[in-house]
């Protein structure tokens, strides 16, 4: 791997590294050299086809291989699976939401055979295992909850024991915000978001959950702007989008810094890729696509906080530019004045926002709501990321280019596609204009929630079903 | 690589030392979905784990069948959970345990359970393991530079027991081996702001920006100095627009090349922050201006062409400064 990325690097030369003379490249310089030439090739290849039928071939899912890899692994999974034990709901959920993102239906008999199978990981004390007799889990409780979600209907959802689910939260829960993933576990933000995920689905957002949650979280967005693992940790997409997805639930993102986050992630898309990568200097991977390409689906639904924090940060400009006389001509009197009826303005302006600014909750929960911004992010170089580099011919979606294919990427690929499609939509929950959607408009996928990533409609279902459940009570006593 | 299957693994049932336990099988009900084609050896150890579990057996040779089950899947938090459990039961010699984790790691040091396990064990050993712990990570990190496990870890050794004396020299050799290794670059900031020995941000901060513009001078184009270059001014964004040696460096850089982004972004975040510049730096764009947000507003159209993955952001940013001046 080494050798033949360097070999590649010298032939085609021009390189970070010969830019600027350095006499020897990094391990860094040298992978990340090595995937901008198998991407190039790729999307090269993609370039240089002829005609316009040539290039949306090139563009298409290749739904039925995808669908006929996800459909096996339900059914068998060989013994190198076996490292996945403790994750069988994980599974259960990557396999149904990528069918459901392709708009698979499932025979009732495979819902009957998912229910039980779930049914025997649920903990007689709450929550979901990664197996039958496993201790429960958050991650395998997200998983196993957003995989009955995605099945849906009354059975399904009315095997979640939701007073249990909370009693075992309450029992990760620790103080000072944060919660252990199990039993004596390790604490990251990821069981922040999976807790309180669950618990937003379920309609047991009680406040002893939440409590220090928005504090902890915010402890662990870094100087780059990210957020990491826990505090002190190295900005991470993966919990940048739990951390503000779990806010967003909270309708708290105003503790975070908002406009540093943004610059952060803008940056994570590679330049010449497309793709996410999922720290700073890292290679692009397709999972990515769901978790930053999912950051920048939140960010886009709460644009007003994002403008009034990014507007304060400008603040400085403002003044410095009114007190800027030595360049400006003879007209800069009138402009002062200008400047100071828009600095007025501006501030109405805000107040007006601030004071009728829709919680951000309440745009992922209705299902009508204008979606007013555009993506932060270029969408359509993503798309072609995924469709171009991540695709197996065999079925299934990978991370990079000679990688295989796996059920984890194949799931967040598709989301971070469908999200990538849906990111163009004047409104939730209707379907993008065709030029949004990169390649033939048969593509299009089921639309998700981008704060549960179950498909959209499950996601009403499922809240409107435990909305009408009798309220949990029992957490008081 | 890995052993093959049943070749010295002698079954549990053909062992005396078993002979009184009665294996649990899975309870995986009649039609189960993700069905994994479990080896024999694999289903076989985990029906007699079932069982030890089930008995709360809490003896060695528990812990042997615990290594077993690690040595087939070591993410089996459930298994992991219950060896500390034993451990504790048998007062265990924990150094011993640390050399039971590296000999299952090999070379997967990627899951969680494996460092949560090494946290409660080096906890347990108190200051003690400072040295040894810092030498592991190192040797994970040789390998593996950008482990975020074992820079975790290694935060978590730092912070709780100690042996801040050499962790920026640390830093400064892993950048001089790489100096796009960003995980490298977040533990020097985490070492500059939380080490007892340095004297904080406040401190230390003229010799970072001199450490950092080094960095930058050797490859403009690496993102990881620019941003700690921020983070050196977190929450004071008027020193950093007012910091010389920043301004200089930013302005060089577009002097050397004007299609440098992450040189233009700093500038935009610069002028947007406060930053006066003189009549020279106005011109780096070779466009007239005729004030600071004229500028920020400049770079940010320039930034839409020279970084067009990201124009959708820059013109966003552009849309939201100040317009003092009215286009005419
Ligand atoms: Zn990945």
């Amino acid at each position: 791997m080494a050798s033949s990325s360097s070999a590649a690097g010298a032939a085609a030369g021009g390189g970070v590294g010969e830019q600027r003379g350095s006499p020897s490249t990094s391990v860094s310089e040298r992978m990340q050299k090595s995937l901008e030439d198998s991407v190039e090739t790729l999307l090269g290849a993609f370039a240089s086809a002829a005609n316009q039928h040539t290039t949306s071939l090139l563009l298409e899912l290749w739904r039925d291989e995808h669908v006929k890899y996800l459909k096996k692994g339900y059914q068998h999974l060989s013994s190198t699976y076996s490292v996945l034990d403790s994750s069988r709901p994980w599974l259960c959920y990557w396999i149904l939401h990528s069918l459901a993102m392709l708009n698979q239906h499932y025979s009732s008999a495979v819902c009957y055979r998912s229910i039980d199978f779930l049914s025997r990981c649920q903990d007689k004390h709450g929550g979901y295992g990664g197996g039958p007799g496993q201790m429960p889990h958050l991650a395998t409780t997200y998983a196993a909850v957003n995989a009955l979600v995605t099945m849906g209907g009354e059975k399904a959802l009315a095997s979640i024991d939701r007073e249990k689910t909370l009693q075992f939260f309450l029992r990760m829960k620790q103080p000072f915000g944060g919660f252990r993933m199990h039993d004596e576990g390790e604490i990251d933000v990821r069981g922040c978001y999976t807790a309180v995920s669950v618990a937003h689905i379920l309609d047991i957002m009680v406040p002893e959950l939440l409590e220090n949650i928005p504090e902890y979280i915010c402890s662990c967005q870094t100087y780059e702007g990210g957020i990491g693992g826990e505090p002190g940790a190295e900005a991470h997409g993966g919990y940048t989008y739990c951390g503000l997805a779990t806010l967003a639930l909270m309708n708290r993102v105003d503790v975070l810094d908002l406009p540093s986050l943004v610059n952060w992630v803008v940056f994570r898309q590679g330049a010449v890729e497309g793709g996410f990568q999922g720290r700073t200097n890292k290679l692009v991977d397709g999972c990515y696509s769901f978790w930053q390409g999912g950051v920048f689906s939140l960010l886009q639904r709460m644009m007003p906080e994002l403008i009034s924090q990014q507007e304060g940060w400008n603040g400085p400009l403002l003044a410095a530019s009114q007190g800027f006389s030595s360049m400006s001509d003879a007209s800069n009197c009138v402009e002062e004045v200008a400047g100071d009826e828009t600095e007025g303005s501006v501030d109405v302006e805000k107040e007006k926002r601030t004071s009728q600014r829709p919680t951000v909750i309440n745009q992922f929960m209705s299902t009508d709501d204008q979606l007013l911004y555009g993506p932060l992010f270029n969408a359509q170089a993503l798309q072609g990321y995924i469709l171009l580099c991540c695709q197996v011919l065999e079925g299934g979606l990978r991370d990079k280019p000679k990688k295989s294919a796996d059920y984890y990427h194949t799931c967040y690929c598709l989301s971070g596609l469908t999200l990538a499609q849906d990111s163009a939509s004047h409104r939730i929950n209707a379907p993008p204009p065709p030029r949004a959607v990169l390649g033939p408009y048969s593509n299009l996928l089921e639309p998700v929630h981008p704060l549960c990533n179950v498909v959209l409609r499950r996601y009403y279902e499922a809240v409107r079903f435990f909305r009408h459940s009798p309220p949990v009570a029992s957490y008081l006593g | 690589m890995d052993r093959e299957e049943g070749e010295d693994w002698e079954p549990l049932r053909a062992r005396a030392a078993w002979a009184d336990v009665v294996p649990i099988p899975q309870d995986d009900g009649p039609r189960p979905v993700v069905p994994i084609a479990y080896t024999d050896q694999f289903r076989e150890v985990m029906d007699y784990f079932r069982a030890i579990l089930a008995k709360d057996e809490r003896s060695s040779r528990a812990l042997e069948l615990t290594a077993e089950v690690i040595a087939l899947n070591s993410a089996n938090y459930t298994v992991w959970h219950f060896r500390r459990l034993v451990l504790e039961a048998l007062r265990s010699n924990l150094e011993e345990e640390l050399d039971f984790i590296e000999s299952v790691a090999e070379n997967n040091f990627k899951n969680y359970q494996i460092w949560h396990h090494r946290r409660w064990v080096a906890q347990k050993l108190g200051v003690g393991a400072v040295s040894g712990e810092l030498e592991f990570t190192e040797i994970v990190l040789l390998d593996d530079a950008k482990n975020y496990h074992a820079w975790s870890h290694r935060q978590w050794v730092l912070q709780e027991l100690g042996g801040w004396e050499g962790e920026l020299d640390f830093c400064s050799r892993l950048l001089e081996k790489d100096v796009y290794n960003n995980s490298a670059w977040n533990q020097r900031y985490f070492v500059v702001t939380k080490s007892p020995l340095i004297g904080g941000l406040q401190a230390m901060r003229e010799h970072e920006v001199h450490y950092c513009v080094d960095a930058i001078k050797a490859a403009p184009m690496n993102e990881s100095p620019w941003r700690y270059l921020r983070g050196l001014f977190k929450g004071d964004q008027d020193a950093l627009a007012h910091n010389p040696l920043v301004v200089a460096a930013c302005i060089e850089e577009i002097r050397k090349d004007a299609s440098c982004v992450q040189a233009l972004s700093l500038l935009v975040d610069l002028l947007c922050a406060g930053f006066r510049p003189t009549p020279s730096d106005t011109e780096l764009l070779h466009q007239p201006v005729s004030s600071p947000a004229d500028l920020a507003s400049n770079v940010c159209t320039h930034l839409e062409n020279v970084d067009a993955m990201r124009a959708r952001y820059w013109a966003w940013r552009r849309s939201l400064l100040p317009s003092t001046t009215p286009v005419s």
